[in-house]
């Protein structure tokens, strides 16, 4: 055949990872220098601090940009589930007798690993029946139908709680002790570390089911072409509850780090927080997991940034300007969308 | 061109069981009455193409097979069994392997992903060992952009990899939806003499084509559809010398 392969799409250049990695390093100089001018001393915490809600709008961040990878739906009761999961492991905590911070540090790993585990395993369920209720008989519906049926799901789980639960912002226990650890030069409080550690290491995770497993093909496969995959043989009801599973969890793992960083939730927590961690997926370019991820810090940072110049008030509108600023200038995001690119 | 060079000896008086049988068949879509009464049989060992016009239903039989669609009435026996009701992701591990219509090759994975995808119901590993050194024999052109992203790939190359996906299901059944689509005439022959090989290596074909003299040039059998229904059914030999077939589809 033919030795020229004339590609089909034209596509960016692939910028090499070691520009990359320069571009995050000038990028978080930019903006620790932004944070500092502002908030002197305070700067390594602010930054700390913008790092950790980053993190927390990252693992929510992906939950959208998986669904709509897969289904091209924008699960607005996403943020709803992030809102249960706080309440899960704030029932948990409670009911197992604790109010405040853990000193014996196995008795504080054991709690930790109980109250992530079940509250992204009972999200991981939540999520699965809200597709299979809600969204899987209106797949081929015109899209406006699931979208709707998302806000409506939103609705009804925030009036569940707030119906069952509680009708006020409920105290969660903070069980991670008050620590200020030095690393090196920098000091960081025991919260934010694990925050950011668990989830760092949660999308990394993430990244390696998707990219490298038998499961992750599946998944990406579905998302791309859902046709030809089912003629790999693979079973799209069960990948998509896969996807449903897999953000759903995460979004719980954030309700539980919302509860111990904050020590407080609220029926209606979800709205805000699902609105900026959409926003964070959309930035990233919807349907792109590292996207969703980056979003969110960006978010973060911009939260914090906003709130040290001054202008908390206007932590919002600096966050959604921006989103305004990206989508005119690059309409896909950030890092453009992957998974939902068809061939 | 000689069509008929090269060609299998055409199977006058198929016997034996079919492999695939498709009994008057009707297919829907919304209120479109796309497949009125499709009755067709493909015997272990053959290649069948079927040839029609646009819009005849010769894709949307190929998607009824394959069971991304369901009939409305009517029944599709595959081996023995009936499959007229299961669904697609089902019947690949019992056989029925499908390149379909456009390629629809996964654009964003790699070339070697993109096969691994053909075997994801597969977990013998010295098989699948085998198979991928199969496909990339039929295509050594896949084993040079095994890591590259299969959207990158030529037109040609991606028909390649759409075939070599379907044969990584190890199929009993190959159905090919128009391979030569948008293909330059010597990228048509290599596809064709590829389709014969695979024919040879022991897999029965049943292929969807425009270009009827290549299909009826490899095809032991056809069939003719016109809008939703089989209006002629022969040997290869027989459908080339048809004065009808030569005027709608041979150009003569």
């Amino acid at each position: 055949m033919s030795a020229a392969a004339t590609p089909v799409a034209r596509r960016r250049p692939r910028v090499g990872r070691l520009n990359n990695l320069l571009v995050i390093v000038l990028v978080l100089i930019a903006a620790y220098v932004i944070i500092a001018i502002p908030s002197g001393d305070q700067a390594q915490q602010q930054f700390v601090n913008a790092v950790t809600i980053g993190a927390i709008y990252a693992l929510i961040a992906l939950g959208y940009t998986m669904v709509y990878g897969i289904i091209e739906l924008i699960n607005f009761a996403h943020g709803e589930i992030f809102m249960c999961g706080s309440f899960v492991s704030w029932w948990l905590l409670t009911t197992l007798g604790f109010s405040g911070a853990i000193s014996d540090p196995i008795l504080l790993i054991g709690v930790l690993i109980l109250a992530f585990a079940v509250s992204m395993v009972v999200m991981g369920i939540v999520g699965v029946v809200i597709e299979r209720l809600a969204y899987r008989r209106l797949r081929n519906a015109p899209r406006l139908a699931p979208l709707i049926t998302a806000i409506g799901v939103s609705f009804i789980l925030q009036n569940i709680v707030f119906v069952v639960v509680s009708n006020s912002i409920v105290t969660t226990p903070q069980i991670i002790p008050n620590t200020q650890l030095a690393l090196g030069p920098i000091s960081i409080n025991l919260i934010n570390l694990f925050v950011i550690v668990l989830a760092v290491g949660l999308m990394v995770a993430l990244q390696l089911f998707i990219g490298r497993t038998r499961l992750g093909r599946a998944m990406r496969s579905t998302a791309i072409d859902r046709d030809a995959a089912q003629l790999m043989g693979v079973d799209i009801n069960t990948t998509i509850a896969l996807t449903f599973f897999i953000g759903s969890a995460l979004a719980g793992a954030a309700g539980v780090v919302q509860g111990l960083y904050f020590g407080i939730t609220v029926f209606n927590i979800g709205f805000q927080a699902g609105l900026k961690a959409f926003t964070a997926a959309v930035l990233g370019g919807i349907g792109n997991t590292t996207g969703a991820a980056l979003g969110g810090f960006v978010i973060g940072f911009l939260e914090v940034i906003s709130s040290v110049w001054g202008q908390g008030r206007w932590s919002e509108a600096v966050v959604f300007g921006m989103l305004v600023l990206v989508l005119v200038f690059r309409p896909t995001g950030i890092l453009g969308q992957q998974l939902a690119d068809r061939a | 061109m000689t069509a008929a060079a090269g060609a299998p000896a055409p199977v006058d008086n198929p016997g034996g069981v079919p492999l695939l049988r498709a009994h008057d068949i009707h297919a829907y879509y919304g209120h479109i009455h796309a497949l009125q009464g499709i009755t067709l049989d493909v015997f272990p060992g053959e290649i069948v193409t079927l040839l029609g016009a646009n819009g005849a239903g010769k894709t949307t039989t190929l998607r009824t097979i394959s069971g991304l669609m369901h009939p409305r009435t009517g029944t599709i026996t595959f081996d023995g069994t009936d499959i007229t009701h299961v669904p697609a992701h089902r019947l690949v591990t019992r056989g029925v392997g499908h390149a379909p219509e456009g390629r629809r090759i996964f654009g964003r994975m790699t070339v070697l992903e993109n096969l691994q995808m053909g075997a994801y119901t597969r977990h013998n590993k010295a098989e699948l060992e085998m198979d991928f050194d199969r496909v990339f024999a039929l295509f050594p052109r896949l084993r040079e952009r095994s890591s590259q992203a299969g959207g990158t790939l030529s037109g040609g190359e991606q028909q390649m990899l759409a075939i070599g996906r379907a044969l990584m299901t190890r199929p009993k059944l190959l159905l090919l939806d128009e391979p030569s689509m948008g293909l330059s005439p010597i990228l048509v022959e290599q596809i064709f003499d590829v389709i014969r090989d695979i024919h040879a290596q022991g897999t029965t074909v049943l292929v969807v084509e425009q270009n009827a003299l290549m299909a009826l040039g490899v095809a032991h059998r056809g069939y003719i559809l016109q809008t939703g229904r089989i209006v002629l059914g022969d040997t290869a030999a027989n459908l080339r010398q048809n004065p009808e077939v030569q005027k709608a589809y041979l150009g003569g």
